[in-house]
């Protein structure tokens, strides 16, 4: 496994990268576009190129490297990847291109109030990569928290120096919630490495000794600080997922953002919430985990809700997607934390879906916002008269994140709630009618932007240009083409769902679960 | 007699000796040698001060400063691993002090380069009283600054107090502490009233330093009295020794150690003996401050930790809830005052306050690990706080020249430093170079991975929750939350606002600022990225003799 050091390739892409394009002269803007673009293509092309190696029914953890980094705390630079991870890496390095091609303007003088430096944006964007690589690849518990914080580094750039009227606000809020969140996650974190001195022959960070030990009981921490550490990871990713009510910071960044930023802050970053819940809080503190199921599970329903009701009553764009994302996560935790393989299938899936459908959604929206130079809804009508081919993806990546039969979410969102339904009957049945919502917010967005008589000021309103179909077609085409053939995601998702669930059941086996399936069907009873 | 027989002697006590007889002690000197070198440099250069025509002072003494300081880090390097007490035991040389000692050389040589700064033709950015003697705004002083005179006698009080600061933690007995902890504050109450703008600012600082300074030192030597009457001995093995063989709850004892704790915790800065740190930082010269917030942290902590561990680990369940308490006030009390400054220098002041409460935390867990990660924050606080400090000297108030009679402008000149929060808006746009310098020194503040503040934390944290101590490290990550919000409020600052009219000049320096800045950024990510060599290091160091 350890004979291509294929994750550190994939890492050091983009960073090599960031520092071309800040090396670019300073006049050649341009130039420094391009640069960032091949870099981020190339990231993709070695993502793809792994993925080809990787083995479904293989190790758990693959594309493994270890070296000793710190050796006083036992930190090791440990990467590898799970299939959940591997897919999760993937949705980023297809983003990041994506959203180069659609911020292409973004940081141009005459876009922008004060004076600012396009080196710096698409710089920081392949800085920011590195980091969403890392965060997904590390299997050690200290690099992850590394990874964790560093990345919040370039995304308050982001947000802070190239965003809209109030960004520096919402940059700030951004950090302060994220990094309040994080230390929770260091105490906890230094509370877990200490334990393992106590009762392992050394005390470790690497995940797949301590989930293991975890597994055969050997680490043998009290239930209470179990507890107590498991609240400190799961605030840190509660927070950055966001869930209700940790969420307030989110349509403030989205919004403020542009809309690149707001495509991976949203579509990978917060990822690295549910991603954690999944891989971090359930393996490492199983019972703890069930311990606090039913608060979770009320958090996430709630924030299902709440979302989509607030979503329908946003005036900005930008904050209308926002407030679906947090009712998309809460629906995601909700997969997770309902402890069935199909609903951890059907919320590892989400979680690329998502991206995807909320990537679209923000980048078509930015396109929209940046013609006409107004977030607010009120401001726009009629569009698809004057721009069909902006209005029409618009529709479809709206569509996709209403769950749509045939696109992408429907698969995962439906996984979910049958995974749920199995087990939590009445939470399953007041989730759906989130779907509901999400029409009525999808649908009415798209009522009042794009048809009826157009609005005055629009007349002049260009389709999307050549850059921008190109931006936003792989997207599409990728929400259509896991809309109809789910399964490769599916299948190498699977193992890793059934190893965390395996774990989380192994001290706690009456629920009877069936953990072989792909694609739903009736579970024998 | 040699080392070996005094220890043998030691559980007897010196009070058992023959009373006429007097055995000159048996001094090594290859253990004393950083100390004798920089005392001998400083005395040096009195002789320079008095001997030297003025002109030549400032490169004479320049040199002579740096190579001693130099010399004395390379009798520290070459003294590694030394394990023994000289002098009839009155220093102790072993790896704490020498990990000590190193640092505190290291430190002195980046704070000797900062205050050598003497700007670049065109800008004079000399940050001393061109003659301390002179009352501010009198005559005297307008002829001396017309004179273009120097305060060249900056550089032997900076280095009696170095020589002060490398006893203090090596200090075996409380008397030799005493002595050290004389010899290290006097000379900076001095240094402290030597600035060359805002004098009344800089005299009023040095005044109170010097007062709280005089009645802290009051408190340890009555501690000291109190403990010689307990024991019988000022030293620290008899200490230890008569503790361990009488009851623990004697009046004297127990009085003595609270009057000694207040003088020692009246060094680094913790609540409540902490209201003259912020006071002073302001009104001190910025390089001045910068070694003092370092580098008498360094020594001051290392001297706490002697006392704590090689005379008193019998006490260690008396001090220890009392420094739990504060600590925790410590780290509260900076995060929570650090919020609401407004002006640089003490925000800076307030997050030495708080600095000192995690340092707190490593001196707390009584274990092996808890020395070793106390010894490597401080290393790290230590170049991060210089770093910060240098950057506060660049960052000048504009003098916009005045309309003369012909019509001409006299030519723009650069004021007394920029302190004001304000006035740091738009740095990042103004001065890329060194709004960075600083965001990683704050990034290092509040803890961030990848810098040394983080690993630093990480270390201490671990110790002390190894040692039990969760509640101090909730507590430590609430204020680090708190913190991280005024540390990241400067950089907001710095990047998201748009530079006042007129704001600040930032002044290009000479070589000397240039490389104190650039080792300290160096130092802080090298010690955040790879700081296992470090570790490794204070993990060897951690162990004291007795």
């Amino acid at each position: 496994m350890s004979s291509f050091p294929w994750l550190t390739t994939l890492g050091a892409v983009p960073l090599v990268g960031a520092a071309a394009v800040a090396a670019v002269p300073k006049e050649k803007a341009d130039l420094a576009k391009k640069v960032a673009l091949a870099f981020s293509t190339a990231t993709l092309g070695v993502a793809v190129a792994m993925a080809t190696q990787f083995k479904k029914g293989g190790d758990r953890f693959q594309f493994t490297e270890t070296h000793s980094w710190i050796k006083a705390f036992h930190i090791n630079y440990g990467l590898g990847v799970d299939g959940i991870a591997l897919v999760l890496i993937l949705m980023a390095a297809v983003l990041m291109p994506v959203v180069l091609l659609a911020a292409w303007n973004d940081a141009d003088e005459s876009q922008a109030a004060g004076k600012r430096s396009v080196r710096a944006y698409f710089s920081l964007f392949l800085l920011l990569e590195t980091m969403m690589i890392g965060v997904f690849a590390a299997t050690d518990l200290f690099l992850f928290y590394v990874f964790f914080e560093a990345m919040l580094i370039p995304m308050y750039f982001l947000i802070g120096s190239f965003g809209g009227a109030q960004r520096s606000y919402a940059a700030v809020k951004f950090l302060l919630y994220s990094l309040f969140g994080g230390l929770f996650m260091l105490a906890a974190l230094i509370g877990l490495y200490v334990a393992s001195g106590r009762h392992l022959s050394s005390a470790t960070f690497d995940f797949t000794t301590l989930s293991n030990a975890v597994a055969a009981g050997q680490l043998g921490i009290s239930p209470g600080l179990a507890k107590a550490l498991f609240l400190g990871f799961f605030v840190a990713f509660a927070v950055k997922a966001p869930l209700f009510p940790f969420h307030t910071w989110l349509p403030d960044a989205a919004a403020e953002a542009t809309p690149g930023s707001a495509v991976l802050l949203v579509g990978v970053l917060d990822k690295v919430g549910t991603f954690g819940m999944l891989r971090y809080c359930l393996e490492l503190f199983p019972g703890a985990s069930k311990f606090f199921t039913p608060l979770v599970i009320g958090m996430a329903i709630v924030g299902t809700l709440y979302g989509a009701l607030l979503a329908i009553g946003q005036t900005d764009i930008k904050r209308l997607i926002a407030y679906t994302s947090i009712s998309h996560f809460g629906l995601i935790t909700l997969g997770i934390f309902a402890m069935t393989s199909r609903g951890q299938s059907g919320a590892s899936l989400y979680m690329v879906n998502h991206g995807l459908s909320t990537g679209a959604l923000f980048i078509v929206a930015g396109f929209l916002i940046s013609r006409r130079g107004s977030q607010l809804i009120d401001d726009y009508g009629g569009v698809n008269k004057v721009a069909p081919k902006l209005a029409g993806v618009f529709l479809i990546a709206g569509l996709s994140s209403l769950a749509l039969p045939g696109l992408s979410s429907f698969v995962s969102e439906f996984l979910v709630l049958v995974g749920t339904f199995e087990r939590y009957k009445a939470v399953s049945i007041v989730a759906t009618t989130a779907i509901i919502l999400a029409a009525i917010y999808v649908l009415w967005l798209y009522q009042r932007t794009m048809t009826g008589p157009l609005k005055s000021g629009l007349e002049k309103m260009t389709d999307l240009r050549p850059r921008e179909v190109v931006a936003v077609a792989p997207l599409i085409a990728l929400i259509i083409g896991l809309g109809f053939y789910p399964k490769p995601v599916l299948d190498i998702v699977n193992p890793s769902v059934n190893t965390t669930l395996s774990h989380v059941q192994k001290q706690d086996p009456a629920p009877a679960v069936n953990a072989t399936q792909t694609l739903p069907k009736a579970e024998p009873k | 007699m040699s080392v070996l027989t005094l220890l043998a002697a030691a559980p007897g006590g010196p009070a058992d000796a023959p009373a006429n007889t007097f055995t000159a002690p048996h001094v090594e000197y290859r253990a004393l040698m950083p100390m004798l070198v920089v005392f001998g440099a400083a005395a040096a250069g009195i002789l320079i001060e008095a001997f030297l025509p003025r002109t030549r002072r400032y490169w004479a003494q320049v040199g002579l400063s740096l190579a001693g300081v130099l010399v004395a880090l390379g009798f520290v390097i070459s003294n590694h691993g030394m394990a023994q007490t000289t002098a009839a035991d009155a220093v102790s040389v072993d790896g704490v002090t020498l990990f000590l000692q190193g640092t505190i050389l290291a430190l002195a040589v980046l704070a000797i380069l900062l205050v050598a700064e003497r700007g670049t033709g065109t800008a004079d950015l000399d940050a001393f009283a061109a003659q301390g003697a002179s009352a501010p705004g009198s005559g005297g002083e307008r002829a001396a600054e017309a004179a273009g005179l120097r305060s060249t006698e900056v550089f032997p009080l900076m280095l009696f107090s170095v020589g002060g600061m490398l006893l203090f933690p090596a200090a075996n007995d409380l008397l030799t502490s005493f002595v050290a902890l004389e010899v290290l504050s006097l000379p900076l109450y001095l240094l402290c009233g030597l600035a060359r703008r805002r004098r009344l600012l800089s005299q009023e600082a040095a005044m109170k330093y010097f007062l709280l300074g005089a009645f802290s030192s009051a408190f340890f030597l009555y501690g000291v009295a109190m403990i010689y009457g307990y024991s019988g001995s000022v030293r620290f093995s008899d200490i230890s020794a008569a503790i361990s063989a009488a009851p623990h709850s004697d009046v004297l004892l127990l009085a003595g150690i609270a009057l000694l704790a207040v003088g020692l915790l009246f060094k680094v800065g913790a609540v409540p003996f902490h209201a003259w740190t912020p006071d002073v930082y302001q009104g001190a010269p910025t390089p001045i401050t910068g070694f003092m917030a370092a580098a008498t942290k360094v020594s001051a902590f290392g001297a706490l930790l002697r006392v704590a561990y090689v005379a008193l680990p019998g006490m260690r369940w008396d001090w220890r809830p009392v420094l739990w308490g504060v600590a925790i006030l410590t780290m509260l009390v900076g995060a929570v005052l650090a919020i609401t400054q407004r002006d640089i220098k003490r925000m800076l002041a307030y997050s030495a306050i708080l600095n000192a409460g995690y340092i707190l935390l490593g001196v707390i867990s009584t274990t092996s690990k808890g020395v070793s990660s106390t010894l490597f924050y401080l290393a790290a606080y230590g170049f991060a706080t210089i770093g910060a400090f240098a950057v506060v000297t660049l960052v000048r108030e504009g003098v916009p020249g005045r309309p003369g009679a012909d019509g001409s402008r006299t030519p723009d000149e650069v004021g007394g430093e920029a302190t004001d929060l304000s006035a740091w808006a738009g740095l990042g746009k103004r001065s890329p170079l060194l709004a960075a310098c600083f965001t990683v020194f704050l990034l290092a503040f509040a803890g961030i991975p990848l810098t040394s503040g983080f690993t630093g934390k990480f270390a201490l944290f671990t110790a002390a929750i190894d040692g039990g101590a969760w509640p101090l490290v909730i507590v430590g990550v609430i204020a680090s939350a708190a913190a991280a919000f005024f540390y990241v409020r400067v950089i907001v600052l710095m990047y998201f606002s748009e530079p006042l009219a007129e704001g600040p000049v930032v002044v290009v320096p000479s070589m000397m600022t240039t490389v104190a800045l650039g080792l300290t950024v160096i130092v802080t990510i090298a010690l955040g990225v790879l700081p296992q060599m470090a570790l490794d290091l204070a993990d060897k160091a951690a162990y004291f003799v007795q």
